[in-house]
């Protein structure tokens, strides 16, 4: 990858503007402007920033209930996130999904899906859908390691190989699915290997890198615009808060999350590129952010008139 | 023009027409390709339209409906076909957690064009796992159709209204019902999905049913006209929407009305077409409403059991005089 300080610091705003909105996003639970559940992305900022500089426009993502941040960083306004989560019309789901169920048809971001595992299958069809019609596109889906217990996740991986299907697997292990960790859920915690039993291209690459993770993608794009098939990535992480605002975290200990707040994805990039202007975009941001706030705040409520609306598609003259 | 073909036979006409004219619809499932279907319905296909549109999958309800939703989701126009009822809630995530409520969540910018047909119903001695009638649960659910084909006209009609579509539509085709021999017209003016089809005019009680239940009602008419007892049976077609107007017009004229239902009586759609009368018509009634439905037991294997398990003819007649006698 050609890596230059530039692209560096575009690394370093978008990280940081997903830190700080995440931070934001908590002292608005606490104040209850948002409400609902709400899952932090802090501390796994380095892969939806390196994984989204790999894509181009038309590709695909599909994510989790923990997806303010590829929403980010995919170019979901902050300001339509903020509004989603009010559930103001400005919303980007009109307020009808929260913050578990961002989807923004401009930037293909399709959810924003909570049940765990459920939109793998849906990336399939996807890519079964591009690989018919021989467009040259690429569907990532992205996924925590609690979903590898799942049975949507092996039959979502056995389709997509047996088909060579141009499907991104995106693994972000941050080695708890809630409150329970990978080796009390898993007989096999190597899940790269896992994944490999299905004769895709699998790798296990560090996730706390934003430069090691966006070549890893770039590299998996290429390999599956090529027609090779599927790639499963694995990316190491580590959730540096809780798994929602309802998780008193005893299932974890202290010394842990303090040993892996040091591979924090902001201070590793830092300290590859010390040059970067952090207060410059620390102003920025807080300025996107005040932004967003009041633009949710400002924002309109739906009519409860309209409460029926998006059960059926509106009637459509034939 | 006019043809007479059966039930099967209509299906696959249907699907294959819509293949050729739309290069967006493609057939998802398990054994549809080389097998030709588990019920022969897509016999043929695969030699036509090639692998590449007729997909047989690996035994993954869910990753394989779930294919079909993304698809959709990506502008196909996709057919999955799933065995049996009772193997669709080995997909049932995917039906109800992403099919049904896409759209919703997404703030009216993700629909869902799919089309899932699966077969229902019992009469087959194939026991417990094979032979349930769950679509009046599927028929619970914001966001989907049913759909209950009863006739060849809309085994035929069904897979059309079902692809064009904008919304999941669950077609629900009865396995006793692929060797009936019927007339299609593939010119005739297709009834829309939510409209009710009169089969028997009467003026006596009416009969509503739909699938095979239809035909078991056209049954116990015949034997109620002997005895003088004018039935009027009408086919549902669509148990979501259902078609309100259509029932209240016919308890209107008849004011005695009964329901033919092959799902369990508990909280089944022959429950919920009673509340429905209830809040709309209920000064309309003569007798109370009654209904021939499902014995509560998972379905036996003993034909005897099975026979005395599901709705008959005899078992819709004998509820029909009792609603007469007590009005």
């Amino acid at each position: 990858m050609n890596m230059d300080s530039t692209l560096a610091e575009n690394f370093y705003r978008q990280m940081l503007l997903i830190r700080r909105f995440e931070e934001k996003c908590v002292e608005l639970y606490s104040k209850e402007k948002i409400r609902g559940f709400l899952h932090l992305y802090i501390g796994e900022e380095a892969i939806a920033v390196g994984l989204m500089h790999a894509l181009t426009p038309e590709d695909a993502v599909l994510a989790t209930y923990r997806e303010h941040g590829q929403a980010l960083a995919r170019g979901v306004s902050a300001k339509s996130i903020m509004a989603e989560m009010y559930g103001k019309v400005e919303g980007c789901s009109l307020g009808r999904g929260g913050s578990m169920h961002l989807f923004d048809k401009e930037t293909h971001f399709y959810g924003g899906s909570a049940i765990v595992a459920g939109a793998l299958p849906l990336a399939v069809g996807m890519a079964l859908a591009d690989k018919m019609m021989k467009r040259n596109r690429v569907t990532v889906c992205i996924f925590g390691d609690g979903a590898v217990a799942e049975g949507e996740f092996h039959e979502s991986l056995n389709l997509a190989a047996l088909w060579k299907l141009p499907v991104l697997f995106v693994c972000e292990n941050n080695l708890y699915g809630m409150g329970t960790s990978l080796e009390r859920a898993e007989s096999e915690t190597d899940l790269a290997k896992k994944a490999a039993a299905y004769r895709l291209t699998s790798r296990q690459i560090d996730g706390m890198d934003v430069v090691k993770v966006a070549e890893a993608t770039e590299h998996a794009v290429a390999e599956i615009r090529f027609g090779s098939g599927p790639v499963f990535l694995e990316c190491l992480t580590y959730r540096f808060r809780a798994h929602s605002m309802f998780d008193a975290e005893l299932y974890r200990d202290k010394a842990e999350v303090e040993e892996w707040k040091k591979k924090d994805p902001l201070l590793v990039l830092l300290q590859k590129y010390p040059d970067i202007n952090i207060s410059k975009y620390e102003d920025e941001i807080a300025s996107i952010i005040a932004e967003a706030v009041d633009y949710a705040e400002n924002g309109t409520l739906e009519s409860i008139e309209d409460l029926e609306k998006f059960v059926y598609s509106p009637e459509v003259a034939s | 023009m006019s043809t007479t073909i059966t039930y099967r036979e209509a299906v696959r006409q249907a699907i294959r027409e819509a293949m050729e004219k739309d290069e967006r619809v493609f057939l998802i499932g398990e054994d549809v390709g080389r097998y030709g279907g588990a019920f022969a319905v897509s016999m043929g296909l695969l030699k036509i339209f090639g692998e590449e549109r007729i997909l047989d999958t690996p035994l993954s309800e869910s990753a394989f409906t779930g294919a079909g939703i993304g698809a959709a989701l990506n502008g196909m126009r996709p057919i999955v076909e799933i065995m049996t009822v009772n193997f669709s809630l080995l997909a049932l995530d995917q039906i109800m957690n992403n099919a049904a409520t896409l759209l919703h969540m997404s703030g009216g910018q993700f629909n869902v064009p799919l089309v899932i047909r699966m077969v229902t119903g019992g009469g087959k001695q194939l026991a417990a796992q094979h032979s349930h009638s769950l679509e009046g649960w599927y028929a619970h659910i914001p966001g989907l159709k049913v759909l209950t084909p009863a006739t060849v006209q809309d085994a035929y009609d069904m897979v059309n209204l079902a692809l064009a579509d904008p919304d999941p539509v669950l077609v629900f085709e009865n396995a006793l019902l692929y060797n009936t021999k019927g007339s299609l017209d593939t010119d005739a003016a297709v009834l829309p999905i939510g409209k009710a089809k009169t089969e028997r005019t009467g003026k006596d009680i009416t009969i509503l049913a739909y699938g095979i239940s239809v035909f078991k009602a056209l049954e116990a008419a015949e034997i109620l006209s002997s005895e003088g007892i004018d039935a009027e049976v009408i086919d549902l077609r669509s148990l979501r929407p259902l078609d309100d107007e259509a029932i209240m017009a016919s308890v209107r004229k008849t004011h005695r009305v009964m329901i033919v239902d092959e799902g369990w009586k508990s909280g089944s759609i022959s429950a919920e077409i009673m509340a429905r009368i209830n809040e709309q018509a209920f000064f309309e009634l003569d007798a109370p409403m009654g209904r021939v439905c499902t014995v509560e037991v998972p379905i036996p294997y003993a034909a005897h059991l099975e026979h005395a398990a599901l709705p008959q003819a005899d078992k819709i007649v004998a509820m029909a005089r009792k609603i007469l006698e007590e009005s």
